[in-house]
């Protein structure tokens, strides 16, 4: 009953996420000569510049690197964007949500749906890389919108989370660029998670975006099929950090209104 | 008759934090000290009201009174403490003119987003359009950003859309004290239109004459208390007599 009406709200406003979400997309590269350019370009520079360092400076012997690079790059970008951005999300719309009632998980939702829109467009950065690298096609890289599916609900979770931790103690909106900074270093990106000590290895376990990555580049880069643990693995963050946002958003929302 | 708003025994309190804690370390330390204490500030107490479809609610007060605590506990905006209100139809509220707008984007923009805030879905925005424009005179202005326009346009779109979306419920709060004496009348006289049509409208002023001159009825808060409530005319004397009396000391 209680979800029935929940879900009723929820369809009434839909048009509103939209807009929210066309709204930020618009926003974002407004007044900049290139505009979405900038969402394929962005990860491009990042790429070139990573995998410079990463294969001349820094040696390894990954086949295919840039690759290899650019998958869990796109991957943790949408992650870190997407929480940073959900975070200030309930702050950031005071003056709405202290004037009109709206559904207030509507902003931290429309945060993350843009951020979600920006990857697919980075995904073009991807593709360029892949026809220079020539890399074949494979029939593995359609999983990758399931992926999208796991990671969305877990960056939702963390996002929910994060922006009613963020009314109540400003400090985290400080202490998460550093948390994400150091998140980055432990997340196997521009490194082979071979090269972890043992231990490492075990602990790496324990971070939900090693298990992302991974899925990402299984389809992609080792174009192997993902195994039912790694499905496993994804679904099961997704939904306890799902769980935790929603129980944590919706157990104090009704204080944002006092705090903000 | 049908009910469009029932208020009944609502009571908001607010903790004021004598220094506000929003830091997780003096949080942490507080805590561990027990010195979380708050001071307790009744905004409103037992507060109920009910106002019929098709009538207009005034609520007067001094400044302070509870007044536009009681409007956001109507709008959903704050839970209140105790109590429990009842809301039937569509609410549009006019509580500060142009909140909710994206300085950003363009005017053309901003009547979709605005809408959608409101409830309102973009092909009935698009029907809406051109008359919403229209009266708030930003003809030649659509395609700017809102954030090149005077406060003045911003107030005629924010009211503009709030007004135009034909809302069941209108929620205003003091808005006709803003913009030139010509945008005043306009607002006064699309209120009266609205009015005429069905619409329920509470508003909130500190001015008894304009409650007397366009609410059915009026509630009198003082210091979060119903001080009185009936007939707008007898409420706004009364209010206007204590006026004087306190005036003359």
């Amino acid at each position: 009953m209680k979800l029935r009406i929940h879900l009723l709200t929820f369809f009434r406003y839909r048009e509103l996420l939209a807009e929210l979400v066309k709204r930020d997309i618009k926003v974002r590269y407004r007044r900049s000569v290139l505009g979405m350019i900038w969402s394929v370009l962005n990860p491009l520079l990042t790429m070139l510049v990573m995998s410079f360092v990463f294969s001349n400076i820094f040696r390894n012997n990954l086949p295919n690197f840039p690759v290899y690079l650019l998958t869990g790059q796109l991957v943790f970008s949408f992650f870190s964007e997407g929480t940073n951005r959900c975070m200030s999300s309930i702050i950031e719309n005071r003056s709405l949500l202290l004037k009109v009632y709206i559904p207030k998980y509507i902003f931290p939702m429309s945060r993350v749906s843009a951020s979600l829109v920006n990857m697919l467009f980075s995904l073009i950065a991807l593709v360029i890389v892949m026809i220079f690298t020539g890399t074949p096609l494979s029939w593995t890289m359609l999983l990758v919108p399931l992926l999208f599916v796991y990671l969305f609900t877990f960056v939702l979770g963390m996002g929910l989370l994060l922006s009613c931790l963020a009314v109540f103690f400003r400090d985290v909106l400080h202490l998460y660029g550093v948390v994400l900074t150091a998140w980055m270093y432990v997340t196997p990106i521009f490194y082979p998670v071979e090269i972890l000590p043992e231990i490492g290895q075990v602990l790496v376990r324990f971070n939900p975006m090693f298990h992302y990555v991974r899925f990402m580049r299984h389809c992609i880069w080792a174009q192997e099929w993902p195994v039912f643990n790694m499905h496993a693995f994804c679904i099961g963050f997704s939904l306890i950090a799902l769980s935790a946002g929603l129980y944590a958003f919706f157990k104090n929302q009704h204080k944002f209104a006092l705090n903000l | 008759m049908q009910k469009a708003v029932i208020v009944s025994n609502v009571s908001m309190r607010f903790r004021m934090n004598r220094e506000r804690v929003d830091s997780l370390k003096e949080y942490a330390i507080r805590r561990l000290k027990k010195q979380l204490t708050y001071d307790e500030f009744w905004a409103l107490r037992d507060v109920s009201v009910t106002v019929e479809k098709g009538e207009n609610l005034g609520i007067i007060g001094l400044n302070g009174s509870g007044k536009s605590t009681l409007l956001k506990i109507i709008a959903g905006v704050f839970r209140p403490t105790s109590g429990k209100v009842e809301v039937h139809g569509d609410m549009a509220p006019l509580i500060e003119l142009g909140a909710g707008f994206d300085s950003n984007l363009t005017a053309r923009e901003n009547v979709f987003l605005n809408g959608a805030v409101l409830g309102c879905s973009r092909a009935f925005m698009s029907t809406r359009f051109d008359e919403i424009i229209d009266f708030a005179e930003l003809g030649e202005f659509v395609d700017v950003p809102v954030q090149n326009f005077s406060s003045g346009m911003v107030a005629r779109l924010g009211f503009s859309i709030a007004t135009l979306v034909r809302p069941e419920i209108l929620i205003v709060d003091e808005i006709l004290s803003v913009g030139d004496f010509k945008f005043r009348q306009k607002c006064q006289k699309r209120m009266r239109e609205m009015m005429s049509e069905g619409t329920t409208v509470l508003y909130v002023g500190h001015s008894a004459n304009i409650v007397k001159d366009i609410c059915d009825k009026a509630l009198w808060l003082e210091k979060g208390e119903a001080r009185m409530y009936g007939d707008a005319e007898e409420v706004c004397s009364a209010y206007e007599a204590t006026g004087n009396v306190e005036a003359e000391q």
